[in-house]
């Protein structure tokens, strides 16, 4: 199976603190991987280094065949590959839901509006949001808001997608209209990363959940295996806080 | 005061108001350029633009326009008064707004430049499609408000010999005697150039402040 992303021996700091200790990560083309830990354990570090929101201090990175470095050619190339969603949406809140879809894929693919246009409409629909594609998105709720921020990634034709922690912001009644859209997407064969405390979302499409504490992977596993057996005491540890209430 | 007074007095106006707009023009543009290079990570860029700044925020409008007045025909530029007067106030204005916009640039939330980040979007189409026209929202009232402190600092240009609005009245009022009515006047024509503009900036000021509130 061909890999979508490799990340060996990433070392990252913030200033003294060690953020990212000898990470080792390769996700196959199509494969989906659930992120989680505590909070402060390095997952959104980690999957920020991906797409050079965050720049590390050593090691190795490769997004479906380009070697990330510090040149702005080198980031561009990877950042055309992975499409991110984010825990507060970050939708541009002076365009219209379509004008949010449509900039990036104008300015960065060079597409015609009309073009632009045709992808942004099919992916709305897609996210099943086509109608509100000429409202603002104060317009709309929080849940519309995050489909909306998914489709505006989609429009890139990305061929992998980094959440990170995609329902976090979100009202408890909002966050299966956000899951669902991933499901389906993760249906469709996209490679995913996703940092969420979701479990019921890890046993239904991850095919590796790894868990986080302190910057380094302490387990990774299946899902099954992962939450029926955790190996690491940390893990269970986690386990148990995070799922008392499920 | 008879009609041919007021007809001065309104000359004076008119230049006055030719003042605050070659002052406010120039000072949309420079003042951009400034604030672009006061949030460059460029040391080369960000530096200058500090000086800058700093120059124009920490001396008087009044030395300023000394400066260009005397000063720019010493080193060869010999402009009229109008043009070295267009010249303080245009640096003037571009200090302050660029510091404007500086702090509303730097408002518009981090997520926002990181979500064009992550699109691809590089730095041009990030500042001008994505982080100006919210920043530019943002400023909106204290860029009307530095208008109005503009509009009445041109009354500066008066003591290089400028006859705007307030030389004029000052003019009048040595000829007629009457100082009282003719600086009343003066102040009124002020009075009715500020306070719509203070209005303006109040409600969009309100608007603002309903909108984060949403």
């Amino acid at each position: 199976m061909a890999s979508m992303i490799e990340m060996q021996r990433i070392e990252k700091y913030y200033g003294a603190f060690h953020a990212l200790k000898n990470i080792n990560l390769t996700v196959a083309k199509g494969e989906k991987i659930v992120l989680c830990g505590p909070s402060g354990s390095g997952k959104s570090t980690l999957i920020r280094c991906i797409n050079h929101l965050e720049t590390i201090k050593s090691g190795e990175i490769v997004v479906a065949g380009h070697r990330l470095n510090d040149s702005q050619k080198a980031v561009d190339a990877v950042r055309r590959e992975v499409g991110m969603v984010f825990q507060q949406f970050n939708l541009f809140p002076h365009k219209t839901v379509l004008e949010n879809c449509i900039l990036a894929p104008m300015r960065v693919r060079k597409l015609s509006r009309s073009e632009a246009e045709a992808t942004a409409r099919k992916y709305l629909e897609r996210v099943r949001i086509g109608d509100q594609a000429e409202k603002y998105p104060a317009q709309l709720s929080g849940g519309q808001q995050q489909r909306v921020a998914i489709a505006r990634a989609l429009c890139m034709e990305p061929k992998a997608m980094l959440f990170d922690e995609p329902t976090s912001a979100l009202d408890p009644e909002m966050v299966k209209e956000v899951l669902d859209t991933m499901v389906s997407l993760a249906r469709d064969g996209m490679t995913m990363i996703c940092v969420t405390h979701e479990m019921g979302f890890a046993r239904q499409v991850a095919d590796r959940v790894i868990f986080m504490a302190d910057g380094q992977i302490i387990e990774e596993n299946d899902p099954e295996s992962f939450f029926r057996a955790p190996k690491h005491e940390r893990t269970r540890a986690f386990l148990g806080e995070i799922l008392a209430h499920h | 005061m008879g009609i041919q007074e007021f007809t001065y007095l309104l000359q004076g106006l008119a230049w006055t108001l030719f003042l605050t707009a070659i002052g406010f023009a120039g000072g949309i543009f420079f003042g951009l350029v400034v604030a672009l290079m006061r949030v460059s990570p460029s040391a080369w860029l960000r530096v200058p633009a500090i000086c800058w700044i700093g120059l124009f925020q920490g001396t008087p409008l009044l030395m300023q326009l000394f400066v260009a007045y005397f000063g720019l025909p010493l080193i060869g530029f010999d402009l009229p008064a109008w043009g070295a007067v267009s010249v303080a106030l245009t640096a003037h204005a571009s200090a302050f707004l660029g510091e404007i916009w500086r702090g509303a640039i730097q408002a518009v939330p981090k997520g926002q430049s990181e979500a064009a980040q992550a699109l691809g979007l590089h730095g041009f189409s990030r500042m001008f499609d994505v982080v100006l026209p919210q920043a530019f929202k943002l400023s909106l009232p204290a860029t009307v408000g530095f208008l109005v402190q503009l509009l009445k600092g041109t009354s500066l240009a008066a003591i290089v010999g400028f006859i705007e609005l307030a030389r004029a009245g000052t003019i009048v009022s040595n000829q007629i005697y009457r100082p009282l009515l003719v600086f009343g006047v003066v102040g009124a024509m002020y009075f009715a150039m500020c306070w719509p503009l203070s209005l303006w900036g109040r409600t969009l000021e309100r608007r603002m402040a309903a909108g984060q509130a949403k």
